[in-house]
């Protein structure tokens, strides 16, 4: 009995998703069309610094220290300069971010091998890409300086030397941390928006009063309008997770099947979110205004998906144990970067899980007391 | 004319009260501006420091220690543990309780006491490219920073340091702190949350309630309409972005080089484009729902990922690249932060000007198109 109902709510609510065609094929294309220029735009690697020299020494020497700048792929030198006093024009209107200072008779203090020093002046406004690739115009001049003091004029090898190894993603891609967190703020931003506007538009259209008096039993409302959304989730899950494959040729490490089990605990969490939003808004506006901005923003900047969570002073770090978003990205990059299982991921499967059900029976509540 | 004005700020008036009378709402377009403040200010940096560092040390010589104990002084690795054999480095990057690992090898002592090359083993946790990267940095620097002391040790009378040297200097932002850069970028957030999204909503809502109808019935013509309905939006905006700059300066000691007039100026005009575009999504869309969809999709996510507010335009592809000339908030960035941190003029970032302008006179265009023929 409760079954028939329940499917009758899941067949009307089916009904008004396809009454609005635009929304149905926001709801499919959006996330391919966001992955897409998210994966290729949100990467924090720098490349390309737009740099202007000054060579005011001229000579053989100052030209080999600015092919080796660019020749790298950090820097692109855009411009030669005679004087220093034109650097200014160049940083204040952002044309270049960095320029390169060689002073006069550069050359001839190499070629009788006294220390020098070359100026490099940087943009500060970005701090995070100027830190980066500050480091990397050090990096460049002391690997040219060793080659320079060797007498043999090739690169001497030091004394004692690091050989790196980088796990998981070897040619530390961005994209293969970004991409598995993109898949989890697609779900978080597209269903529980949709979600959290479900019961509301009930309540604002005024036929909540005419479900009120119908023998729908709470759990039924609430689990019948879930599940037209949950099933537009999983069809986004499977959409951006063969985009992720096939395009972006993201590595799939672990099992595919905990990879969508874990999803669709997720998206429990997500769609239970957005239903508690709808029993505590008044109006749609509200309805998505909370859910945007008191819930998803903040979520999405304190779960790690950008900044790592170890940067975050020790009082906010407590506040990210209550953002499901914060367990799911651990158990997406899990699967897919390190290629763990349960047996690695449980806590975090466990707590996602936990969130989920605490949520929706909340919601539940919140709506029985709104109903009565 | 003069009746055209009346019409507006009555249309404005009743806006406003709409506004007053949605306590929420009014909550969030104070608490979203103060809440991203702090936590750009406190909370978020890319600095990294206190590394989780694991070690293996087959050596266990003063040589040794005095590598493991460079790496732990540095303030950028915290050592968090011992990994006796390679199985447990196994488990330790697994489980994410290391982020790095660094393994001396035996006999590493005896070598550099003796001059012969040795090799040490650093491994990185790289699923976090970003951090990995410069973490590698850190150790690489480290380690030759070691090297070249056990250098100069092994043989007396060589120079003393490297021959060339470099001598950063850094303008705008001498100590590169990350808030100067981020919160600039937030003023383009808060506008476009406050202007896009309240207008798009606001108008749509009508319709859906079906009193749009009534406003077309009544002598009230487009223009003041549309006018009374974006004024008071307008003016929340500006006052919001502008408290942000405030608090900056007064919590975060954000430094304002340029002109007040400049700044807001630039922030009008960005938020007569902001404002359009809200109404020409108002004009496509019927339902609340869709409309918020169209708002995420076009102009929030854009703002956010493709302005530069985060992410480093030149780093991107070049057909993203190209893809980001038409995000109006790329332009509004470079002369929000030429105006704040750099202290230049509207001369200096004159093409971002242009292109705002005709960002908001061709959105401006469209919506009213758009709301005209709907309004007919």
């Amino acid at each position: 009995m409760g079954l028939t109902r329940l499917a009758h709510i899941v067949r009307k609510e089916f009904l008004e998703l396809r009454q609005d065609p635009r929304l149905f094929g926001i709801v499919i294309i959006a996330p391919i069309i966001q992955l897409t220029m998210l994966g290729y735009a949100a990467t924090t690697d720098v490349r390309n610094v737009p740099l202007v020299v000054v060579d005011q020494d001229v000579s053989s020497e100052s030209r080999e220290l600015v092919s080796r700048f660019d020749a790298s792929p950090s820097f692109e030198v855009i411009d030669g300069l005679s004087s220093t006093d034109d650097v200014d024009r160049y940083l204040n209107t952002g044309k270049a971010w960095m320029a390169l200072d060689i002073p006069q008779g550069y050359g001839e203090q190499i070629r009788a091998g006294r220390p020098t020093t070359v100026q490099v002046v940087a943009d500060g406004t970005d701090a995070n890409s100027t830190n980066v690739a500050l480091g990397y115009a050090s990096t460049l001049v002391a690997s040219y300086a060793r080659e320079l003091a060797s007498p043999s004029g090739q690169p001497q090898a030091p004394l004692v030397s690091a050989e790196v190894r980088v796990w998981f993603n070897p040619q530390l891609e961005s994209k293969d941390f970004m991409i598995p967190g993109i898949l989890a703020l697609l779900l978080l931003v597209v269903t529980t928006n949709l979600s959290s506007m479900s019961i509301v538009r009930e309540k604002e259209l005024g036929t909540l009063e005419q479900l009120n008096v119908t023998p729908i039993a709470r759990w039924e409302l609430i689990v019948g309008k879930m599940l037209p959304y949950a099933f537009i989730g999983i069809i986004d899950v499977l959409l951006v997770v063969f985009v992720a494959l096939l395009w972006f040729e993201v590595p799939l490490r672990g099992s595919f099947l905990l990879l969508f089990v874990m999803s669709v605990v997720y998206l429990m969490t997500t769609l239970g979110l957005g239903l508690f939003v709808s029993t505590i808004s008044a109006t749609q506006q509200q309805a998505m205004m909370t859910a945007s901005f008191f819930f998803l923003i903040p979520m999405v900047f304190l779960s790690g998906f950008v900044f790592p969570i170890e940067n975050m002073p020790a009082a906010i770090q407590p506040v990210t144990y209550l953002i499901p978003l914060r367990y799911f990205l651990v158990i997406l990059r899990g699967i897919f970067l390190k290629g763990v299982g349960l047996e690695v991921l449980w806590p975090d499967a466990l707590a996602l899980f936990g969130w989920g059900v605490a949520i929706l029976v909340l919601a539940t509540l919140r709506s029985s007391k709104r109903l009565a | 004319m003069i009746t055209g004005l009346w019409k507006t700020i009555a249309v404005a008036r009743k806006e406003l009260r709409q506004i007053r009378r949605d306590r929420r709402t009014l909550l969030i377009l104070l608490f979203v501006p103060a809440f991203f403040l702090l936590i750009y200010g406190y909370a978020l940096n890319f600095d990294i420091r206190h590394v989780r560092l694991a070690l293996q040390d087959n050596d266990r010589s003063a040589v040794s220690r005095e590598l493991v104990s460079a790496f732990v002084n540095s303030g950028y690795f915290d050592l968090v543990g011992e990994a006796p054999n390679p199985q447990s480095i196994d488990d330790l990057l697994d489980r994410g309780d290391a982020r790095a690992v660094l393994v001396i090898p035996v006999r590493f002592g005896a070598d550099v006491a003796a001059g012969r090359q040795t090799l040490v083993q650093f491994l990185v946790d790289g699923d976090n490219a970003n951090t990995a990267t410069t973490v590698v940095g850190y150790a690489m620097g480290l380690v030759n920073a070691q090297s070249q002391r056990y250098e100069l040790q092994a043989r007396i009378g060589s120079p003393a340091g490297p021959i060339l040297n470099v001598e950063p200097r850094v303008w705008y932002n001498p100590e590169l702190r990350s808030t100067l850069f981020l919160v600039p970028g937030l003023i383009a957030y808060i506008a476009m949350l406050t202007a896009v999204v309240s207008t798009a909503l606001s108008i749509v809502r009508e319709k859906e309630a079906g009193t749009m109808e009534q406003v077309r019935m009544s002598p009230i013509g487009p223009v003041p309409y549309v006018l009374g309905k974006t004024a008071p939006y307008f003016v929340v905006s500006l006052i919001s972005s502008m408290s942000i700059v405030v608090a900056a300066i007064i919590l975060f000691d954000m430094p304002m080089r340029g002109s007040w007039l400049v700044l807001v100026g630039i922030v009008s005009l960005f938020l007569v484009g902001a404002l359009a575009f809200g109404l020409l999504i108002s004009s496509i869309a019927d339902s609340q729902q869709v409309a918020f969809q169209v708002v995420l999709l076009t102009s929030f996510l854009p703002t956010l990922m493709l302005s530069g507010f985060i992410f480093p335009i030149a780093s991107m592809p070049t057909f993203l690249q190209v893809v980001t000339r038409i995000v109006p908030a790329r332009y509004f960035l470079v002369a929000l932060r030429g105006i704040v941190l750099k202290g230049v003029g509207p001369a200096d970032f004159l093409p971002d000007v242009i292109a705002l302008v005709i960002y908001a006179v061709v959105i401006l265009a469209l919506a009213s198109v758009r709301v005209r023929r709907q309004w007919a």
